[in-house]
């Protein structure tokens, strides 16, 4: 059995290969194999729809109609299952970044395969509304590579090696020392100091997430109303600078991190929505058949 | 005048003591705590206590099983109680005297006990460093800390600068409520001896002020509530109601060579030489246990029976483990007794001449014994394989030629092969098989480097015979033992801290150099900074360029991580090329393509300085992260990394649902992130302290722990890239479909510590914790989960050999 794994077909020929892999990201995945199978699949679609003579007219009724149908739902199908794919980590030989890379292109192709399967034809009907939800399905998933493709680099320049732990347990530091530092003021100031250490950090809700922006910030509102002579005062402004600094580090890797995932919880329902629709749609085209 | 005196009464002290009881033989145990087994008593609170190797009869007259500390404690306490043994607690022994028949044990109270044998049982933990200063008895100074919770409004001063310092102190200051003031002494400047996690958190202590942390700063002077320090710039006192001194322990070897009894070698990891009735080389003294070299409780108990029986003159018994040896020969042809085969293992192979047999019998345990058909391959190339072999009967014959089998040089009957293994960490150089039948001895990594601390003859061997073959190797096919003769005859072993240059550039130093162990990084001082240029792993040369060229040196090479370098004489090597055209071909061949490499990285700095700069930088961060010492990482580009955490969730749930690694963690540069999770080092620090030698390189080269982990932690602490964690295997969660269809269970990925600790109370068997790590996901077929579930290619692992490259730190990604 050793003598397999060494000996060239086994782990270690697989492992060796892996250890001088290149960071290479998912859309350039060897050398763009699937926007060129993406390519392929359109160019073939549009040069059918124009080559063959379709019968009364160009629609989803036709042969060649059934066929891109057939190919769509196919393709919709399969795009569904990476979800599964990605949670399912069974063994072999399988990368998830393959599957995205094929989703994405193979999902844009369907832009192409969707269109002419309708033969343009658009009404008020459970046909296009399948192919609707389909759109709005591939124009969340173009949002969602763009932000894959933009967004980390300043996720991880934003993070500076701190952990999302780290980061709570600095502002935990900075609140104790607050807290002591508060000692010494007045009444109306030591509220300030209360208000903005009693805030929940998350508060703001999904607007103030995606925007960074918290005009309710107690924080803020805090050093805007300190005063800067005593010497406690001076301190308490110091630390509550220094918590302003660590809440906007949280705050940022919140946004930046619900950028990155916001559009999923579109993406996920409109894809269920899209099979729903979908399967009304191939059932009413064969009942009124 | 007792019969014997036991010292210590751990598990192997007490064994012995209720065996001398049960005999009816006068006797008593010394102890020098105020209660049994000190070691054991101090496992953490309801430590799960495993009872490996679980093929190995108990021999004792107490019993011994897997549970907790508590319980186990308190059956010993019990059954010593039962048996009448003659316990002295409070007696720290400080000094024995006289010899066989009549000696004189003092206490370090002054008593003095006489007894006829002694039998030592001390363990290894030994004493802690005691301060060295004037007032270094005060009571207010102790030396371990059990519960940081229990003191409160007290000026608590801790001395030392390691892990155990810096935990203490941090544990003090964790609760405000405590309102202690706690200062941490420390000799240097800057932490070098402490893990990097616990540095960061005392650091941060330290900007938030619950620690004052003086650096640079020794005491003095212990005086009654002050402790006067030595800073740089001159003396100062400080309040202080309690001195934790955490400045390492003394071994009991002093304390032991001070009775006349000798180790088998000045290495740290040596053992007292023993007769095979556990008898030291002075007359009277025996010594069992950890002390012996045996650190597993069940070992340390038969030991306690067998010498007390040796004592009262049973000389036919045979140990305990008889069994295991006669099973481990039985594969063996030739119908040989245990006795037999240990005479011929002992006899024929050279470097197992000079042991005892108790070392032999204890070398073979941790070893296995093959025999192999003419023809049959022993090992093949590139096999991972940290093991060394002995030919105890027959020859092999190593395929020098990877393109041709059939040119082969023999090593004969008595010899060793794949050392080049053991000392380097790497995969096989070549392949070997059997000449004729072959019976052979493999010596797991420990054992033989137990072996080599052990036995100074036993390493000056190997030391020989792997110069000679790494010569052979590196060289290539055609070469003789006589054309590298004069070569190995010259050459010299240097050891090599991280960092430390081993050439310079611009010198005129005349030596060729090979990596014996560790590695090293090239560079080149290129206007004013130095360029990275490459990255050499064990088993390459360099230095040769200034040789076969007269040139100064054209680079500055340093070592990555601590290593050893084998020094050649310049003059010699030449001489060995002139006399083999064919190795002068190759040596050139090689020197222009190392060439080819600087003058490629060296035009880019005029063209894109930034790139070179980048690449630069970037290798230096990677070697800083010890990337030098692994063989195998995972390393997250951050330009690609979303942050969704797959990789940490696949790692899950191929491993019974914990995750071995810790995305966020770690440091990053150019947004080139290490994770913290295991690199699989070369020579791994977590193999260094392992009771049960759990710990093992398998077949992919993965460092794995086998289940006969016991749960001591000891990995824990040594690793230095904190990546090895102690759990219990929680429960099973509800499949994926059904958390996809009802929502029930936790979903994919590691199961939060609630619902872990709430579903393990409902299956009511408590689960002991164990040492996880990533095991490189052995075993699984496609290969690590953590890479292949990332869904953007921001996780790669990558070996440092291949990754350290202009190309490869380069590459842009979107
Ligand atoms: C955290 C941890 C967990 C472990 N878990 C396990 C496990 O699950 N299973 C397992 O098999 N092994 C385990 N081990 C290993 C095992 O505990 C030790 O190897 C074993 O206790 C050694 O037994 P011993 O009798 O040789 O010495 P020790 O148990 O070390 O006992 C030595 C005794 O001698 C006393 N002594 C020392 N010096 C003197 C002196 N000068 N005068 C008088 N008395 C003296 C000490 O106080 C002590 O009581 C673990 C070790 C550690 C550190
Ligand atoms: C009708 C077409 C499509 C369907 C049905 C579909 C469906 C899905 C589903 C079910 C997921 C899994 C999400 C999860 O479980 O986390 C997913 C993920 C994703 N989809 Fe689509 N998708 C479609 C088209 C597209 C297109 C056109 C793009 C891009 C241009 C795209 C980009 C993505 C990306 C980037 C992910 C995230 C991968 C990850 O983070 O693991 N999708 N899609």
């Amino acid at each position: 059995m050793m003598a397999t794994k060494a000996g060239g077909t086994g782990r270690f020929t697989q492992d060796e290969k892996r250890r001088d892999s290149d960071h290479v990201s998912f859309l350039k995945h060897r050398g763009f194999r699937w926007l060129w199978v993406a390519l392929a699949l359109c160019g073939t679609a549009i040069l059918g729809y124009l080559m063959i003579d379709q019968q009364p007219r160009p629609n989803g009724g036709s042969w060649y109609g059934y066929t891109l149908g057939t190919i769509g739902f196919g393709l919709i199908v399969w795009l569904s299952l990476l979800g599964v794919r990605k949670r399912r980590i069974t063994t072999g030989q399988w990368s998830l970044k393959a599957w995205t890379s094929a989703h994405v292109y193979l999902g844009l192709s369907l832009i192409v395969i969707g269109t002419l399967h309708t033969g343009f034809q658009i009404g008020w009907n459970v046909h296009t509304l399948a192919y609707v939800l389909m759109l709005l399905v591939i124009i969340t998933g173009i949002y969602g590579v763009i932000a894959y493709a933009t967004l980390p680099a300043s996720l991880s320049a934003n993070r500076k090696e701190m952990t999302r732990a780290q980061m709570i347990e600095a502002l935990t530091a900075i609140d104790r020392q607050l807290e002591s530092a508060a000692q010494p003021l007045e009444r109306t100031e030591a509220d300030l100091v209360i208000n903005a250490l009693g805030q929940d950090v998350f508060s703001g809700g999904a607007l103030a997430r995606l925007t960074g922006r918290y005009p309710g910030c107690a924080t803020a509102c805090a050093l805007g109303g300190m005063g800067r002579q005593s010497e406690a005062e001076q301190r308490v402004v110091a630390l509550l600078e220094k918590r302003r600094e660590q809440l906007a580090q949280i705050r940022q890797q919140l946004r930046i991190r619900a950028l990155l995932e916001i559009w999923l919880f579109i993406h996920i329902p409109l894809t269920i929505a899209l099979i729903a629709a979908l399967v009304a749609h191939v059932i009413s085209v064969f009942f009124y058949w | 005048m007792f019969k014997v005196a036991i010292v210590g009464s751990g598990p192997a002290g007490l064994s012995a003591a209720a065996r001398a009881a049960a005999l009816g033989m006068s006797h008593v145990l010394l102890e020098k705590t105020d209660h049994l087994s000190d070691t054991i008593f101090k496992y953490q609170k309801g430590k799960h206590v495993m009872a490996t190797p679980s093929n190995l009869v108990l021999r004792s007259d107490i019993d011994f099983e897997a549970g907790k500390r508590e319980t186990i404690l308190g059956i010993w306490d019990e059954q010593i109680a039962g048996h009448k043994v003659n316990v002295m607690l409070h007696a720290e022994v400080a000094k024995i005297e006289g010899k066989k028949g009549a000696f004189s044990i003092h206490l370090r109270n002054g008593e003095v006990i006489k007894a006829e044998a002694v039998v030592l049982a001390i363990g290894t933990q030994g004493n802690p460093n005691k301060l060295r200063c004037p007032g270094a008895d005060s009571p207010i100074i102790q030396y371990q800390l059990d519960d940081p919770g229990e003191y409160y409004d007290e000026h608590i001063t801790v001395v030392g600068s390691g892990d155990a310092g810096i935990e203490n102190a941090l544990g003090l200051a964790a609760d405000p409520a405590q309102r202690n003031v706690v200062t941490i002494l420390n000799r240097s400047a800057d932490f070098a001896r402490a893990k990097a996690a616990n540095v960061a958190l005392l650091e941060e202590a330290e900007r938030e002020g619950r620690v004052i942390v003086r650096r640079e700063t020794t005491p003095a002077e212990v005086r009654e509530n002050e402790l006067l320090l030595d800073t740089r710039d001159g003396q100062e006192a400080i309040r202080c109601n309690r001195i934790i001194a955490r400045t390492g322990s003394q071994p009991p070897r002093g304390f032991v060579e001070a009775m006349g009894i000798e180790f088998s070698s000045p290495e740290p990891g040596a053992f007292p030489k023993l007769s095979p009735v556990f008898e030291t080389t002075t007359p009277g003294i025996h010594v069992i246990g950890a002390l012996a070299g045996y650190p597993l409780i069940k070992h340390c108990m038969n030991q306690g029976y067998d010498v007390i029986e040796f004592l009262n003159g049973n000389h036919d018994l045979k140990p305990a483990d008889e069994p295991i040896l006669a099973e481990k020969f039985a594969r063996l042809p030739g119908n040989r007794s245990v006795e037999e085969w240990l005479e011929v293992f002992g006899r024929n192979v050279l470097i197992l001449n000079d042991l005892s047999t108790l070392q032999l019998r204890e070398l073979l345990l941790d070893s296995t014994c093959h025999a192999y058909e003419p023809g049959e391959v022993i090992f093949r190339r590139n096999e991972p394989g940290s093991s060394m072999f002995a030919i105890a009967e027959g020859s092999v014959a190593v395929e020098v030629n990877p393109a041709d089998p059939s040119v082969t040089v023999p090593i004969e009957q008595g010899s060793i092969f794949g050392e080049v293994g053991l000392i380097s960490g790497r995969r096989r150089g070549a392949t070997v098989r059997a000449a004729e039948p072959v019976v052979a001895l493999e010596l797991s990594r420990t054992a033989a480097l137990k072996l080599l601390a052990t036995s100074p003859g036993a390493a000056r061997a190997v030391n020989a015979i792997s110069i000679e073959r790494q010569l052979l190797q590196m060289f290539g096919s055609g070469l003789t033992r006589e054309d590298v003769a004069p070569l190995v005859a010259s050459a010299e072993v240097v050891q090599a801290r991280a960092g430390q240059v081993i050439v310079t550039e611009g010198a005129d130093d005349k030596d060729v150099f090979i990596v014996r162990r560790g590695s090293m990084i090239v560079e080149k001082q290129i206007g004013d900074r130095p360029v990275f240029l490459s990255y050499l792993p064990a088993g390459s040369y360099f230095g040769e360029m200034a040789v076969i060229d007269g040139s100064t040196r054209t680079a500055t090479v340093k070592a990555a991580i601590k290593s050893e370098v084998i020094r050649l004489p310049g003059q010699g090597f030449l001489d060995l090329l002139d006399a083999n055209p064919a190795l002068r071909e190759r040596a050139m061949k090689d020197m222009a393509g190392r060439r080819a490499t600087n003058a490629f990285i060296e035009s880019r700095k005029d063209e894109f300085s930034g790139a070179v700069d980048l690449y630069s930088q970037t290798a230096a961060f990677l070697v800083d992260n010890g990337i030098g010492e692994a063989t195998d990482v995972l390393l997250i580009d951050e330009k690609l990394c979303i942050g969704c955490d797959n990789c940490e969730k696949a790692c899950a749930d191929s491993h019974d649902g914990l995750s071995r690694l810790d995305r966020e963690a770690g440091r990053t540069y150019a947004h080139l992130h290490v994770p913290t999770s295991c690199r699989h080092c070369e020579h791994p620090h977590c193999m260094a302290d392992c009771p049960p030698n759990a710990i093992k390189r398998g077949p992919d080269g993965e460092v794995f722990i086998d289940e006969t982990c016991i749960g001591c932690g000891n990995c824990q602490r040594n690793c230095p890239y904190g990546v090895i964690r102690m759990d219990a295997k929680p429960p099973k969660k509800p499949s994926l479909l059904q958390w996809m269809l009802f929502g029930s269970g936790p979903g994919p990925g590691e199961a939060p510590y609630s619902w872990r600790k709430k579903k393990a109370e409902e299956e009511g068997v408590a689960k002991a914790k164990l040492a996880i790590k990533c095991d490189m996901c052995a075993g699984i077929d496609g290969g690590p989960a953590c890479v292949r579930a990332c869904p953007t290619g921001a996780a790669i692992r990558v070996s440092p050999d291949k990754f350290l490259t202009f190309t490869k730190l380069t590459e842009d990604a979107e």
